[in-house]
């Protein structure tokens, strides 16, 4: 079988100038880098001005299926996820069933491997039906065909100290990672927005910082006492980088994630009570946003995670209050990951590989993937165009929703192929 | 002025004083005989409430009625509300209907927001959740002039549950554009975080604000407040916050004392004070009618220039 062969394309180097190379993918894993390759029997790709990256991995992305297949499907959510430049994606547990059981996970994993997009990485629920009183059989999904690994409850806080501990504790046993969305229930009933001056105005109850803060001080301290793995999500807040860097200069096994909407977008755009910019948690101020820059920067936070969030039309159009939590994310990670820390000269092409593949790789577990642009490494890689830009267009996106918070916004940056293990998923910016 | 009447911030200083004056010359129709105006004849008024409020309802509905438009209220309960659709498919139905002004009241913040980004008739806030109600803060305004005779640099006070309340939110935007100045007085539970963005003095301590204060508006306390631990019990609120005879005795001669309605007699406000000359609890009732009849006359009526016409109308009438 015939290979690729991508010409000219860019290897973003740790140090020092980039190299411009020529990649063969073959057997699907990349076979040869150099310069001047030959052709021979291989399909070429002219790589000139192209950034190639290692593919892409998403450490939280909700595919809705099964259950909410009107907002979006695993074959749906896949190819959005391909079209961002992703070649694995990580499925949220809190399907209608939730993903608590090896047959829903599963389930799910073979619904990725038949649409061959990317890959799914389900992830388990830690507790049965994402209620926090129970602990779900973590065991059974981590030696399922789906090999879980990572456990999370997210849309919901694992808010019982206890439970939180015998979680940790656990997934020792098969080096699982417990997922944590960090919002303390009892200081957030009924919030709608971040609290602070926008809040007070508008008469949307407040989602104080102190809620996710104090979850992850108390979920580190518990990760420090039990030695196991925590992976903190979609940090919001300064207070929590501030946290998070504390935890792992004691050399706890902390990790943590960052949204791209985090890193631009502030809870002023609540004003108009428009529910896209409905999001939890909800989006912070100008202060957080710079402060989970410099920690995305600096490597305290260890990856962006889009938490692609599709919901149906009518769970968007309605009042605030009504109006479903999140936004869509898988196709514009990568442009708004540019636009807010390479164009701004706070993170090289290096770092954006770094925080958006090998490190998620790492924290899922994953073996084939994010293992950077070598010979002999699974051929899972992305071409970006850098110096093109591009205008979001809801009804353009390849989700089966159009909640995205940035429609008519040009961004940086486009993905013009994605090859996984050897095989374009993405080709000219079309699904193949 | 702006389309809709969505938040008191929608309100210039020549918006606020044009809705006052307008007022004062449409509370003459209210005094004769025949209380209507041709005004707004064929025109079409919903009054759209998700949220059961008898007084403010019922004044939008004679406003509207005073100015001769046809009014339509379209009650939450029993209606297709209550069978779920959405509010934006009732907005399209209103809109299809033809209404050319839909006062919405509603138990979101927000809501009133989202309806006028779906019609094209014009959008009045009547209270939506515990965000803004600007007519309140308009008949409020309109209280206080008429009583004390300027509203510039007039000391307000506003005690009681700001955090929650959408009346203190409008009056102090409103009362801020007007040139008054306003100290909120709450326990520090029932104050909103982000406070220090807002013009306004705060002070937990009521004794030390009442003996300056030209106005003293008390805020409905909501009895579901108690069970959330926002303050330890009803008497404890009401001996920390509450408007008694013996505070009364603090205030200044000429110091009126308001309340939007309806009042928790003997909690924020003792039935002395109540019922006492100083209280102007009534008049704001019949002022709401006259300031909302301005609001619906300035918004469907047209510019400020076709409003002088038919108010020398009014005058002479």
């Amino acid at each position: 079988m015939s290979g690729w062969l991508l010409k000219d394309v860019r290897l973003p180097a740790a140090e020092g100038p980039d190299d411009v190379v020529d990649l063969r993918l073959a057997d699907g894993i990349i076979a040869e880098i150099g310069t001047q390759l030959s052709q021979g029997d291989d399909q070429c790709l002219e790589g000139a001005g192209l950034v190639a990256l290692p593919g892409l991995v998403d450490l939280h992305t909700h595919l809705r299926e099964p259950g909410r297949e009107d907002a979006e499907t695993v074959e749906t959510g896949t190819r959005a996820a391909a079209l961002g430049g992703f070649t694995a994606v990580h499925a949220m547990a809190n399907t209608d069933p939730v993903a608590d059981t090896a047959g829903v996970v599963e389930q799910v994993w073979r619904l990725g491997r038949d649409a061959g997009h990317c890959d799914v990485h389900p992830i388990g629920a830690v507790t049965l039906g994402l209620q926090g009183k129970a602990l779900a059989e973590l065991g059974a999904m981590a030696d399922s065909a789906a090999r879980v690994r990572v456990f999370s409850d997210d849309g919901r806080c694992v808010s019982d100290a206890g439970l939180m501990r015998r979680a940790l504790d656990y997934v020792k046993a098969f080096d699982g990672v417990i997922a944590q969305h960090a919002q303390e229930p009892t200081l957030t009933e009924g919030a709608q927005m971040h609290e602070g001056i926008v809040s007070a105005r508008l008469g949307l109850q407040g989602w104080p910082a102190a809620a996710e803060e104090s979850i992850i001080a108390r979920d580190c301290l518990l990760a420090a006492h039990t030695g196991s793995r925590l992976h903190v999500c979609h940090v919001s807040t300064a207070g929590s980088v501030e946290l998070i860097r504390w935890a792992k200069s004691k050399g706890w096994r902390v990790t943590a994630e960052v949204t791209p909407h985090h890193l631009c977008l502030t809870d002023d755009l609540a004003e108009g009570y428009d529910p896209l910019f409905k999001v939890n948690p909800p989006l912070r101020t100008h202060a957080d946003v710079e402060a989970l820059r410099d920690g995305l920067a600096d490597g305290t936070i260890d990856a962006v995670a889009t938490d692609h969030a599709p919901h149906a039309l009518e769970d968007k159009e309605s009042e605030w209050d009504c109006a479903a939590f999140g936004m869509l994310g898988l196709e514009t990670a990568l442009s708004i990951v540019v636009e807010s820390m390479v164009a701004t000269g706070r993170m090289s092409w290096y770092d954006v590989a770094d925080r958006m593949s090998v490190r998620p790789a790492r924290i899922g577990g994953l073996s084939g993937q994010g293992l950077g642009l070598a010979v002999g490494v699974p051929a899972n890689l992305t071409l970006i165009e850098e110096a093109a830009s591009w205008t979001v267009d809801p009804g353009q996106l390849a989700s089966r929703s159009r909640n995205t918070p940035y429609a008519g916004r040009t961004l940086p940056a486009r993905v013009l192929a994605t090859f996984l293990r050897g095989r374009p998923t993405v080709l000219d910016g079309k699904l193949t | 002025m702006k389309r809709h009447l969505l938040s008191a911030a929608d309100l210039s200083l020549d918006d606020a004083l044009l809705i006052l004056d307008a007022a004062g010359q449409l509370a003459r129709v209210s005094d004769r005989a025949i209380k209507r105006l041709p005004t707004l004849r064929g025109r079409t008024v919903v009054n759209l409430f998700y949220e059961d409020s008898t007084r403010t309802r019922l004044s939008f509905e004679v406003a509207a009625k005073r100015l001769s438009a046809d009014v339509v209220t379209f009650s939450a309960k029993g209606s297709s509300v209550s069978k779920g659709e959405s509010l934006k498919d009732t907005a399209l139905t209103l809109e299809a209907m033809g209404a050319d002004a839909v006062v919405c009241r509603h138990h979101a913040s927000g809501a009133p927001h989202r309806l006028a980004d779906w019609i094209q008739g014009s959008v009045v806030n009547a209270g939506d959740g515990t965000h803004e109600h600007p007519t309140q803060a308009l008949l409020d305004a309109f209280t206080m002039r008429a009583r004390m005779g300027r509203l510039e640099g007039l000391r307000v006070a506003i005690i009681g549950d700001i955090l929650h309340s959408r009346v203190a939110r409008s009056n102090v935007l409103l009362l801020h554009t007007l040139g008054a100045d306003v100290t909120l007085v709450a326990p520090p539970t029932l104050l909103p975080v982000g406070i220090e963005g807002w013009p306004v003095q705060v002070s937990y301590d009521i004794d030390s604000v009442l003996p300056k204060s030209d106005v003293v508006m008390m805020l409905r306390v909501q009895r579901e407040r108690m069970g959330a631990a926002f303050f330890p019990s009803a008497r404890e609120y009401s001996r920390r916050y509450g408007l008694d005879r013996d505070r009364m005795a603090m205030l200044a001669d000429d110091t009126i004392v308001m309340h939007p309605g309806p009042m928790n007699r003997g909690m924020e406000i003792a039935a002395e004070v109540a019922d006492s000359v100083r209280s102007t609890i009534v008049d704001q009732v019949a002022n709401g009618v006259s300031v909302r009849m301005a609001v619906l006359y300035l918004l469907l009526g047209g510019s400020e220039a076709a409003f002088s016409q038919p108010a020398e109308e009014v005058a002479g009438a």
